[in-house]
């Protein structure tokens, strides 16, 4: 751990980033799996005290899977004068997102892609995830998609710029925008610990690229499902799991900016990595059930007034308390 | 050898889908074959190792297309059947002057006879770009700031059809301000 | 990847955004006109960069480049919104007020 400035990051060879789309993707599907039994207890505790329909959530965890298989064979359905080209184009685009945001996430020792500036690569990232649900909600032409897709954009406008101002903060204590940097950069103390207001935004950054949880109206039941209203088949599938996927890539983020990366006792440093994405994952997975739904147009609001400056403010300290370590 | 058939790739992309964005019909294809053309071009940006403004380049683009797709939608209210439509003027002095532009830039481009590299570049682009930023010319985000903080209020100012009198009443006493949408904060 | 090869890629995009800024008669148009040409600028000022003087502070140059099509961009949307909400158009030949 006495290396402060330097990353001792080893990039892998291309060919592993198969590897890391399966891990992505079993990420992906243990969020799915896991919001699967929260949601069959919840089921379960409504239809026991309510008199629901009784069993309501016997799959649990197998959730994902049957659904998986369930739409695998579904026929695609294709609405009238939809742009597919586009629609396809936003539907893929999360997962193939999803995956570029980790390529710049270091397992331990080894990373994908050794960007120096792999902090404004994540943030272009995620920037990207607006234009593929807004394209999503476009492409099949009908109302409650587009719908889905302006309530995503008006999200977006409210929490990006808070964001990236939280991305900011590690950079900065780190003095460097290369994610294995800042993750060497933080032994013994992890910027969570001492940055905590840039970790609570980047967590509702997370929460709200992936469409998940608080930010969800853009998928939301009250206009038919959203961005995945006309949504079926394979393409659905894709927009379930690269959502899932997003949440993880968002979680796998978090390590070396704010937990620590690999450091910890005992287990080596690819395990601890692993570990914290896991259970950072969990939590989030776990907050759906927790928060409740924000509106798009009052969020705007929220985000300016409080998100913004707080972000801001915590900037300013992180840049004193930087200065004055020199 | 890879570098230059990842820039030919590149090359060709940026302005085929520069191109694209007068051809095609649709608003929405018009806007994200413009997003297309400015990712092409930053990727390029990275290849000339300038990480930093290669990045940049593609976040600001995205997030802005992102937004002009909107604002095509608004004003131009089409629908994505992709209705033909032909929205030009003076379509053959626009080519005209296009071609002679890209003949004398192109030809500039060939001929001068370009003096050769001066000094190296710096082992890290973007610690260097910082360092110049917040160091000999600061002056220049000196100067962008103001101008930035002015655009914003420029463009809330030319855009906003209310005012504070619509808001606060005449004598600008009221409160809470008359909104036609409440705020997340209190209102 | 020569100089030549990336000005004339640059020549290229700032051709084709100057037939989209000529020929346009839609005011978002003709920005995305502006835009491509401003693509093209910024590629020839990289390029500039990388194979002639590839000093620290050039690249500054580019961060004034892209700091002013935000702006030119800001601009240009509030002005759109304001001629569609004044005259219910979108069109430069019918915004000829703007020049008086």
């Amino acid at each position: 751990m006495g290396e402060p400035m330097v990353s001792g990051v080893t990039t892998v060879a291309a060919g592993w980033a198969v590897f890391a789309a399966v891990l992505l993707g079993l990420l992906a599907l243990f969020a799915a799996a896991l919001d699967g039994v929260a949601t069959a207890r919840a089921e379960r505790s409504v239809a026991a005290g309510g008199g629901g329909r009784p069993g309501g959530g016997r799959r649990g965890l197998a959730v994902p899977l049957l659904e998986a298989a369930r739409l695998l064979r579904q026929c695609r359905r294709v609405p009238v004068a939809s742009d597919v080209l586009l629609w396809r184009v936003g539907v893929a685009g999360l997962p193939v997102l999803a995956l570029l945001m980790v390529a710049v996430v270091p397992l331990g020792r080894w990373t994908l892609f050794d960007l120096p500036v792999g902090v404004v690569w994540f943030n272009a990232m995620d920037v990207a995830v607006w234009a593929a649900v807004w394209l999503a909600g476009w492409g099949p032409n009908s109302a409650h998609s587009l719908v889905g897709g302006y309530r995503f954009l008006a999200y977006g406008l409210a929490y990006e710029l808070p964001l990236m101002f939280a991305l900011v903060a590690p950079a900065v204590a780190a003095k460097s925008l290369r994610v294995g940097d800042i993750a060497a950069a933080q032994d013994g103390l992890w910027f969570a610990v001492w940055m905590p207001v840039a970790f609570l935004i980047y967590c509702m950054g997370a929460l709200a690229f992936s469409v998940w949880g608080p930010f969800s109206p853009a998928l939301g039941a009250d206009v038919a499902g959203g961005v995945s209203a006309e949504l079926s088949g394979a393409d659905r599938l894709l927009l379930l799991a690269g959502r899932y996927a997003l949440l993880a890539a968002g979680a796998a983020f978090a390590v070396p900016l704010f937990l620590g990366g690999g450091a910890g006792p005992l287990l080596p440093a690819w395990a601890w990595s692993l570990l914290k994405t896991v259970v950072l994952l969990a939590v989030l997975v776990l907050l759906r059930r927790r928060l409740p739904a924000v509106r798009p147009d009052r969020f705007m609001e929220v985000g300016w007034l409080i998100l913004l400056p707080a972000a801001l403010l915590q900037d300013l300290v992180i840049a004193l308390v930087a200065i004055g370590r020199q | 050898m890879v570098l230059d058939v990842g820039f030919w790739v590149v090359a060709v992309v940026a302005v085929a889908s520069g191109a694209a964005v007068f051809i095609v019909d649709s608003m929405a294809r018009a806007t994200y074959a413009l997003a297309l053309s400015f990712i092409a071009v930053g990727v390029a940006v990275l290849m000339l190792r300038q990480d930093y403004v290669g990045v940049i380049t593609i976040l600001m683009m995205v997030m802005e297309m992102a937004v002009m797709a909107v604002y095509m939608v608004m004003f131009m209210g089409m629908n994505p059947a992709l209705m033909p439509m032909s929205m030009v003027h003076d379509n053959r002095r626009a080519v005209g002057a296009a071609v002679a532009t890209f003949v004398v830039l192109g030809a500039g481009a060939l001929l001068i006879p370009w003096p050769t590299r001066r000094g190296a570049p710096p082992a890290d682009p973007t610690r260097a770009l910082g360092e110049a930023l917040m160091g000999p010319h600061m002056l220049a985000m000196v100067v962008i700031s103001p101008v930035m903080v002015a655009t914003i209020v420029a463009g809330v100012v030319l855009a906003a059809h209310r005012t504070r009198y619509d808001r606060f009443g005449d004598d600008l006493r009221r409160r809470p301000a008359r909104d036609p949408r409440r705020g997340g904060v209190g209102r | 990847m020569t100089l030549q090869t990336v000005l004339l890629m640059a020549a290229a995009l700032f051709s084709v955004g100057l037939y989209g800024a000529i020929s346009q008669q839609v005011v978002v148009m003709v920005m995305m006109g502006l835009e491509l040409m401003v693509n093209g600028v910024i590629l020839a000022a990289a390029g500039f960069w990388w194979f002639l003087a590839p000093n620290p502070d050039g690249q500054v140059l580019l961060m004034v480049i892209i700091a002013a099509m935000t702006v030119e961009m800001a601009m240009g949307f509030a002005v759109a919104t304001l001629l569609h909400r004044e005259h219910g158009t979108d069109m430069t030949d019918m915004a000829g007020d703007l020049s008086q």
